[in-house]
């Protein structure tokens, strides 16, 4: 299922930065910002409207841990694994995540497009460790338990 | 100014310019190791082989270090040689290892330097995988196992063709070369020029291999089989059998076909000739009427396809000649149109882009292509040895009649700036020696990637650029439509210098490049028939098999793929 | 708009009178830290029951100076991260640690009406109770110049900032002095850079003030990916203009026109402080076209990462911004030759610009008295890990360890014994015992093997094993390896390889020495920085754990009982009362035996998850 983009919005986007190449990753970035993931047309109409080859589009995409070619979940969960929520024990609380979305490393999104669950490697809110952080807000000292009562309270949301 | 040294392994150099302390290496006679490194491409510094130790016991790579004067530097020290061992170990614990089924055996760059530093043992696991192939393209294959990362082919492929076609994808220990979404090579706008193959130091990218079935078909008594040979063949194989680089070998070629058991074989050149006649009457044409100009060469595959691509609205421009091959093919296939064989056109090509060429529908008739089989200069070289002919002890010998005679004009080619001196030839009032002499002066000949000439035909002057490289035909073209340029004439090759280097060459460096170059000017200073319209055979052919046919037989339209 | 020096000094006047005016000053933390505990609600609830008792309330200067009015302020980072969210009254000084909006309202009545102290809200330590922020054993020690007005100040006002002498030393430089005197300043005031590398600022000032090219960048590295570091995050929150400020002035004294600011995706609401400071800045003509009427152009733009930790490194940060893939190249050219689309380019990172405007208003001579001769000024580190006091500090260079871990750090959390520091990052090196009485300063801790780095503290405890902490930073690494030269992306893979299966229990003979090997390759032979410095937290922790290498490798111990795979345990049988709810929560059937007699595990099925421990009441099963 991908979703047709908005040919209107990405002229948006485009005219923002300027039609300039160099301006590439802010224009992806506020392309995923529209549609939570960067859908593979607008690959091909920005190589054709900033004259750089879809495979350099690619490339960049990929480079970056941010960018995502695949839709992602209406929360995106993400838990820091930097050293200091490491030493307060992360591991447990993205294991209970993905225990009670069935995600695993390679699966990240739930079917329902609901969930997101990735690690990040440090948040800079080290003081507060364990942390996660759920569409960029912070929740801090977390334990496993703690998360599956914010999950129920997300889904519940919904 | 006063002439400066450095010192490399104890022995004082000269700095001559050099932009980095390899080239100054190089040239104290040290073969320094590396993978990523080309002089025609950007300093990539990744596979640090290339590293030396200075007097402080400070690394460098050598390949993005700028000489300076007094600098000391040891190429092979305890260490260096400790770091180069377990460098070349941990590219092969990522990299295939079947050597013997590889198609870059024997002349594989990490096969040699494994071998060359004595790699016994490779103390890691091999987390190469699978083989990972990508055969969807005609003219290259690509196999990611064998991928080094050196980059080389993703600089070739945007920096000299500004096709960009393949990029890196993804980072770190998950980084690989790939199209966009991985898509199959094909797929992309990949113009087939086999440049990436041409400087893979691996057998990650190859010239696509379609002897298999051509010997099969060679064995076939039902079939008949010609063979037509390009202009830069003749120049480029002799090195691979132990004779000089760039000698023309045309008659032992020849005489190599017809062993193998080719039934006829021909000279790509009188396809030339006849590109030639075309090409000049359709420029005079134009240029009479002002209409359609500048006119652009349509020689190269490779160049129509990344015209296609990139700039449509330049299609009329084009020429609407078919290439010396496919002319050359619909002759062939009309002169035997009545044998009571199967006609098998074969066509020995320096380019992997001509093997697309042929299988494109306008080049078919009854769906049946005009060209059965392209295999490049490389493939004939495998063919070669396969057979066991001892190739630097075969006698020369000619081609066959009816088309046993080529011009030097038609046999030039296969250099950068020969399809226009072949032209001009044609077109010149003044057809003395001393003229054609001049001619070669104009500025027409040479590497360079690109070249200007000016010409004065029927009292006005006709502007001329020879370009090779399809970055720089990129940039010619925004010039011109920027205004800022003005020509009547372009020739186009895709790649740099033209077909001699083409990617289904046997690779070589700047030095081959010239002497395979001047391997085909020396063959034109010793042809009788200099000039195309002298050429017996054209005459007769425009007087005999062409008539009512030159339009059907030697041009054609491009149908913009959909 | 100010248009002139003149309505510069007039409006600092004018927000100075009316900051003074404000009878008592509250400033909640809105850092990352304490946003995360809602210090945002408290600040809105603080101003509604403000504004509910008829009290003049100026949240931004935007009252006339009034004699009864009280400040609400949203500041930077006040630091003590751990205690968080904080409240800090002025005049006072006094701070409330872990204040809840249900505070709020005792703090108006009691504290603003009634100016008392609240003893519940007051840090406690050894019995004893802290009023004033500054007496706090944490603040105590620490010098805090870069960090002066985080915490104390509204971070996303540039009235406040004004209001204490903000935009002084930029008035100073465009107009006292020549852009050469400006980098001499800085030249002799050694200020080195504070991203890692320790470079000279002012060396570079010059080299890109030399180049003769008409277009020039200022770009500052806000890219501050080391785990466990968040010195410049907290700058940017807290006290962006400061950055800012000496941006411009290094804009003006090497003659560039434009500046970037690189920061990562991972710090939104540091993106966001800027983006209002940028913008303030330029409705009060600070950036743009001629400022203040000195004929200098300058403007500043956001350039946000998309994630990759190697954009910290300085050619890859100029590739990111350029919108390709963040891969290092080889230098030469240096960035201050060919840098930010192959022009000069001054690259610093926050904390470096940060300390310009005090080196421009008090001088290199006044600097330099602060902290060694050779690597002055002041420092500012991120504590984090297995400590009493979590958060950010700020000490003269040159500081011990030991006053940082223990004195401001408050030791080692939960009274366990000190076992090594991790000092700047995956590219650093760990510190331990030895090196308590090591004065952190660039040129003692290279002596040392280790690097100042960006700054980050991670503290380990005894119950650190330091072989899992060296596969933690490698995996990192490895993980954020661009992957253009061999020795970084496959040499990496390598290590983490070795290591992984040391931790498993599967350490074979040799392997140390392959590590070490390897780590020499890499550090010799790599490209970059990062990938040169990939292999230091391996060889600085088999230069001082060897014995816990050799542990996990030749006997299959882990001695911190840290790494799961290698944890033996066993059931005391003289303890076990055979209840069986061991043999029953086991997730694998790894435990069994008869009902009321000692239950055994079988080694051989044990996946080590500790369970059993956890779930026995006779406390009968333990760990080798």
């Amino acid at each position: 299922m991908k979703a047709a983009i908005d040919f209107g919005e990405m002229d948006a986007i485009l005219t923002k930065y300027g039609h300039k190449a160099n301006n590439i990753i802010p224009i992806l970035q506020d392309t995923q910002a529209k549609y939570r993931y960067l859908p593979r047309e607008a690959f091909s109409y920005l190589s054709e409207k900033l004259g750089i080859s879809t495979a350099k589009i690619y490339s960049v995409a990929t480079f970056y841990e941010n960018f995502s070619l695949e839709p992602k979940g209406k929360y995106v969960i993400k838990v820091c694994d930097g050293t200091a929520c490491h030493v307060r024990k992360s591991i447990p609380i993205l294991e209970r995540l993905r225990k009670e979305l069935a995600l695993s490393e390679t699966k990240v999104t739930t079917d329902d497009l609901l969930f997101t669950v990735e690690t990040v490697s440090c948040l800079g809110a080290c003081g507060l460790a364990p942390v996660l952080t759920v569409n960029d807000k912070v929740y801090p000292a977390m334990t496993p338990d703690k998360t599956s009562e914010l999950l129920a309270k997300l889904k519940e949301a919904n | 100014m006063s002439t400066e040294f450095m010192l490399i392994d104890n022995v004082p150099v000269e700095i001559a310019g050099e932009k980095n302390i390899l080239a100054v290496i190089r040239k104290a006679g040290i073969e320094l190791p590396t993978f990523c490194y080309y002089s025609e491409l950007s300093v990539y510094g990744a596979c640090r082989m290339c590293v030396v130790e200075d007097k402080w016991g400070d690394i460098h790579a050598s390949c993005s270090t700028p000489p300076k004067a007094g600098m000391e530097i040891r190429t092979n020290t305890p260490r260096l040689r400790k770091y180069r061992k377990m460098i070349l170990e941990l590219f092969l614990s990522n990299h295939c290892r079947d050597c013997t089924t590889c198609e870059k055996n024997g002349k594989c760059k990490l096969q040699e330097l494994a071998q060359r530093f004595g790699i016994k043992q490779v103390r890691f696991n091999n987390t190469s995988g699978e083989p990972d192939l990508d055969t969807s393209s005609l003219c290259i294959v690509r196999d990611r196992s064998k991928c080094i990362l050196c980059g080389d082919c993703v600089r070739m492929c945007d920096e000299v063709q500004k096709v960009g076609a393949i990029d890196f994808a993804h980072r770190g220990s998950k980084m690989r070369v790939s199209p966009a979404f991985d898509e199959p090579i094909a797929k992309t706008n990949c113009v087939g020029c086999g440049q990436c193959a041409a400087v893979c130091p691996t057998g990650a990218i190859v010239v696509r291999d379609d002897t298999a079935r051509l010997w099969h078909d060679i064995s076939d008594r039902d079939a008949k089989v010609v063979v037509q040979i390009a202009p830069a063949v003749r120049v480029g194989i002799g090195k691979e059998f132990g004779l000089a680089e760039g000698e023309n070998v045309m008659g032992r070629i020849v005489a190599a076909l017809r062993r193998m058991g080719f039934d006829e074989v021909f000279d790509t050149s009188t396809g030339a000739d006849l590109t030639v006649l075309e090409e000049a009457g359709e420029f005079l044409a134009r240029l009479h009427k002002g209409e359609k100009l500048p006119l652009f060469t349509s020689c190269c595959p490779a160049w129509i396809q990344y015209a296609e691509n990139n700039y449509p609205e330049l299609m009329p421009n084009i020429s609407t000649c078919r290439s010396p091959m496919q002319m050359f093919a619909s002759v062939l296939k009309e002169h035997y149109r009545h044998s009571n064989r199967r006609v098998v056109v074969v066509a020995v090509m320096p380019c992997t882009a001509k093997k697309f060429e042929a299988a494109r529908d306008e080049f078919r008739e009854d769906g049946i292509p005009n060209v059965d089989y392209v295999i490049t200069t490389q493939e004939l070289v495998k063919m070669i040895r396969e057979s066991g002919i001892v190739f630097s002890e075969v006698e020369p010998e000619s081609v066959d009649m009816p088309f046993g005679a080529v011009s030097g004009a038609g046999v030039i080619f296969g250099v950068t700036g020969g399809v226009t001196e072949a032209v001009i030839r044609r077109l010149a009032d003044d057809k003395s020696v001393s003229a054609l002499r001049a001619l070669a002066f104009t500025g027409v000949r040479g590497l360079k990637g690109v070249k200007e000439a000016s010409i004065e035909y029927a009292g006005r002057e006709v502007r001329i650029a020879i370009v090779s490289g399809l970055r720089n035909a990129d940039n010619l073209i925004r010039q011109i439509k920027s205004g800022e340029k003005h020509y009547d004439f372009l020739e186009i090759m895709a790649c740099p210098g033209g077909c001699i280097a083409g990617a289904g060459q046997p690779v070589t460096n700047e030095e081959g490049r010239k002497r395979r170059s001047a391997g085909l000017y020396d063959s034109d200073r010793m042809s009788s028939i200099k000039r195309s319209e002298e050429n017996p055979v054209i005459m007769a052919l425009y007087s005999g098999l062409l008539k009512g046919k030159v339009h059907n037989l030697l041009h054609v339209e491009y149908r913009r793929k959909a | 708009m100010l248009l002139t020096r003149e309505d510069l000094q007039n409006a600092r006047t004018q927000y100075k009178t009316a900051l003074d005016a404000q009878r008592t000053k509250i400033l909640v933390c809105a850092g990352t830290g304490c946003v995360a505990g809602g210090s945002l609600d408290i600040h809105a609830e603080l101003v509604r029951l403000v504004k509910e008792r008829d009290i003049c309330c100026d949240v931004d200067l935007e009252h006339e100076p009034h004699d009864d009015s009280v400040g609400v302020k949203k500041s930077g980072c006040h630091g003590f991260c751990e205690m968080g969210p904080l409240v800090r009254i002025e005049p006072q000084g006094w701070l409330y640690i872990k204040v809840k909006p249900e505070d709020c309202a005792e703090i108006v009545a009691e504290t603003v009406i009634g100016g008392k102290f609240i003893d519940r809200l007051a840090y406690r330590k050894n019995g004893e109770t802290y009023q004033t922020q500054e007496n706090i054993p944490f603040y105590k020690k620490q010098t805090r110049l870069v960090l002066e007005h985080c915490g104390h100040i509204d971070a996303t006002s540039i009235k406040e900032y004004l209001a204490l002498s903000g935009y002084a030393a930029l008035e100073k430089a465009l107009f006292a002095m020549t852009p050469d005197e400006i980098v001499t300043e800085i030249d002799e005031s050694n200020l080195r850079g504070r991203g890692g590398g320790g470079y000279p600022a002012g060396r570079k000032w010059s080299q890109v003030k030399r180049q003769k090219e008409n277009q020039k960048y200022v770009v500052c590295n806000g890219d501050e990916g080391d785990p466990g570091a968040f010195m410049d995050r907290s700058v940017m929150e807290g006290d962006p203009h400061r950055m800012l400020e000496g941006m411009i002035i290094a804009g003006y004294a090497c003659g560039a026109s434009q500046g970037y600011i690189y920061v990562r995706a991972e710090y939104p609401l540091a993106i966001d402080r800027l983006e209002t400071a940028i913008a303030e800045a330029r409705e009060c003509g600070l950036l743009g076209k001629n400022i203040l009427g000195s004929g200098f152009d300058f403007d500043i733009a956001i350039s946000k990462g998309a994630g990759a930790f190697v954009c910290g490194e300085g050619s890859a940060l100029t590739a990111s911004i350029e919108g390709n893939r963040g891969m290092p190249r080889v230098k030469p050219p240096r960035t201050v030759e060919q840098g930010l689309f192959g022009k000069p380019t001054v690259l610093n990172n926050v904390e470096t610009f940060a300390n310009v405007p005090l080196i421009i208003l008090k001088g290199a001579a006044w600097y330099k008295t602060i902290g060694p001769e050779k690597s002055p000024g002041t420092k500012a580190f991120a504590l984090t890990g297995n400590i009493e006091n979590t958060g950010l500090i700020e000490v003269p260079m040159g500081t011990t360890l030991k006053e940082v871990i223990f004195d401001i750090g408050g030791g080692i959390r939960g009274g366990a014994g000190f076992k090594a520091v991790q000092i700047g990052g995956p590219s650093g090196g760990c510190l331990t015992s030895r090196h308590l009485d090591l004065p952190l300063d660039f040129d003692s801790l290279k002596k040392a093997g280790a690097m100042i780095g960006s700054g980050g503290l991670v503290v380990m405890d005894e119950h650190t094993c330091m072989v899992e902490v060296a596969r933690f930073f490698m995996n990192f690494t490895q993980n954020e390896s661009c992957g253009k030269c061999l020795p970084c992306r496959e040499g990496t893979k390598r290590m983490l390889e070795i290591l992984e299966r040391i931790v498993a229990g599967q350490g074979e003979e040799g392997d140390i020495d392959m590590l070490l090997e390897l780590a020499d390759t890499i550090s010799s032979t790599a490209l970059c920085g990062l990938g040169k410095t990939a292999a230091f937290p391996v060889v600085s922790t088999v230069k001082y754990f060897r014995d816990e290498y050799e542990a996990h490798v030749n006997e299959k111990r882990c001695p911190s009982k840290t790494c799961q795979k290698l944890r033996k345990i066993f059931i005391d049988a003289t303890l076990c009362k055979g209840c069986s709810k061991c043999a029953r929560l086991c997730p694998v059937g790894a435990i069994s035996g008869v009902i009321k007699e000692p239950f055994v595990i079988d080694a051989g099925k044990c996946v080590k998850c500790g369970a059993c421990i956890e779930a026995c009441a006779f406390k009968a099963i333990k760990e080798d």
